[in-house]
């Protein structure tokens, strides 16, 4: 039990989230690609007569279900597999978080930046819904996201999967490294 | 021309020519199975820490190798595995031949790519991620995920006028 209650290392977690390709493949030809369910969920509740959002999104539900079992997965994780001591971040990360007034604690995500009360400034606004908004934008303007194109699409040798993965990485670095620190500061 | 008839989607296929008769009869409760890797799939994703916000920071600060080996060793595995499907000539476990659509470059690859890596970076999640970090009590996370539908909603409403 003492591996399961580690954080495992990459070329453990690697492999296996590599293995979701051909499970999903073996399992019903599904193509793996998370943030196409952004888009059956608007084809489900809000089509609005928009041609993109107009197709039988029941059709491909067997992706909702896979939706749903991360969050399931993400629960039982946390919940029984978790580890005594909590895993550490690199030491320049935890300098340069302390000069915007964050600590880290253990935690998966920083608690002083996503928590409900942070939905009313500035800051939080940029980084919840300024963000998962360019996600759900970002994604499917580029057609897939990191499982889409990053996993499936490198996978299956599609060279544009690889022009948006490398465009992926170019806007992380920006935000990153440029625009970021200016937002931690609000 | 107009972009609706055009397929940009890497990941949804929403053509009716590809219409799949045995999941047509199969019935929902078939589906159980796609939860039960999705569940698979959402632990891997906690203890590998690859949903942390942290460990996407430290990936674009170069401050970490983690990142760069889950997401290098995943593709080496997938490409192993797509391979391998395809010379064998591999079936579903129901019979079913497996099928890769080729897809084709446009723009939006750049445009939307360097976007969502503006969204990656902030939220510290792709999608997936985001319902990883839901289920692991992150509540506030749902309003992300509400705002990022509503991203994929305002794209499908401009898509005729965005360049691709």
């Amino acid at each position: 039990m003492n591996i399961l209650s580690t954080p495992w290392p990459w070329y453990v977690a690697g492999p296996l989230i590599g293995l979701t390709v051909p499970l999903l493949l073996l399992l019903g030809n599904r193509h793996f690609g998370i943030s196409a369910n952004l888009r059956h969920i608007c084809a489900a509740c809000l089509p609005g007569k928009i041609p993109f959002f107009s197709y039988d999104w029941k059709k491909e539900s067997w992706n909702l279900f896979f939706a749903a079992g991360i969050v399931i997965g993400g629960f039982i994780a946390v919940t029984f597999l978790a580890g005594p001591t909590p895993s550490t971040i690199a030491p320049q990360l935890e300098t340069e978080l302390q000069r915007y007034g964050l600590s880290y604690q253990g935690s998966l995500l920083p608690a002083d930046l996503f928590n409900w009360p942070a939905l009313l400034t500035i800051r939080g606004l940029i980084l919840m819904v300024a963000g998962g908004f360019l996600v759900g934008f970002g994604t499917r303007y580029a057609g897939g996201c990191t499982s889409g194109h990053a996993i499936m699409g490198l996978s299956n040798l599609q060279w544009p999967s690889l022009v948006a993965t490398c465009c992926f990485m170019a806007g992380g670095f920006i935000m990153a490294n440029l625009i970021l620190p200016f937002i931690l500061q609000l | 021309m107009s972009l609706s008839n055009i397929d940009t989607d890497f990941e949804v296929v929403s053509t009716p020519t590809t219409t799949n008769p045995a999941t047509k009869k199969a019935p929902w409760w078939s589906q159980l199975q796609f939860l039960a890797a999705g569940i698979f799939f959402g632990i891997i994703l906690i203890k590998s820490e690859v949903m942390s916000w942290y460990r996407i920071q430290e990936m674009f600060r170069l401050q970490s190798f983690h990142m760069y080996g889950v997401i290098g060793s995943a593709v080496v595995t997938g490409i192993i595995s797509v391979l391998i499907i395809k010379k064998t000539g591999a079936k579903t476990l129901y019979g079913e031949p497996i099928t890769f659509q080729p897809k084709s470059f446009n723009k939006g690859q750049i445009f939307g790519g360097l976007l969502f890596g503006f969204g990656w970076a902030l939220t510290g999640a792709c999608p997936g991620p985001l319902f990883a970090q839901i289920g692991a009590g992150f509540s506030v996370v749902i309003v992300t995920l509400f705002s990022a539908i509503l991203g994929t909603w305002v794209y499908g409403k401009l898509r005729d006028r965005l360049p691709h």
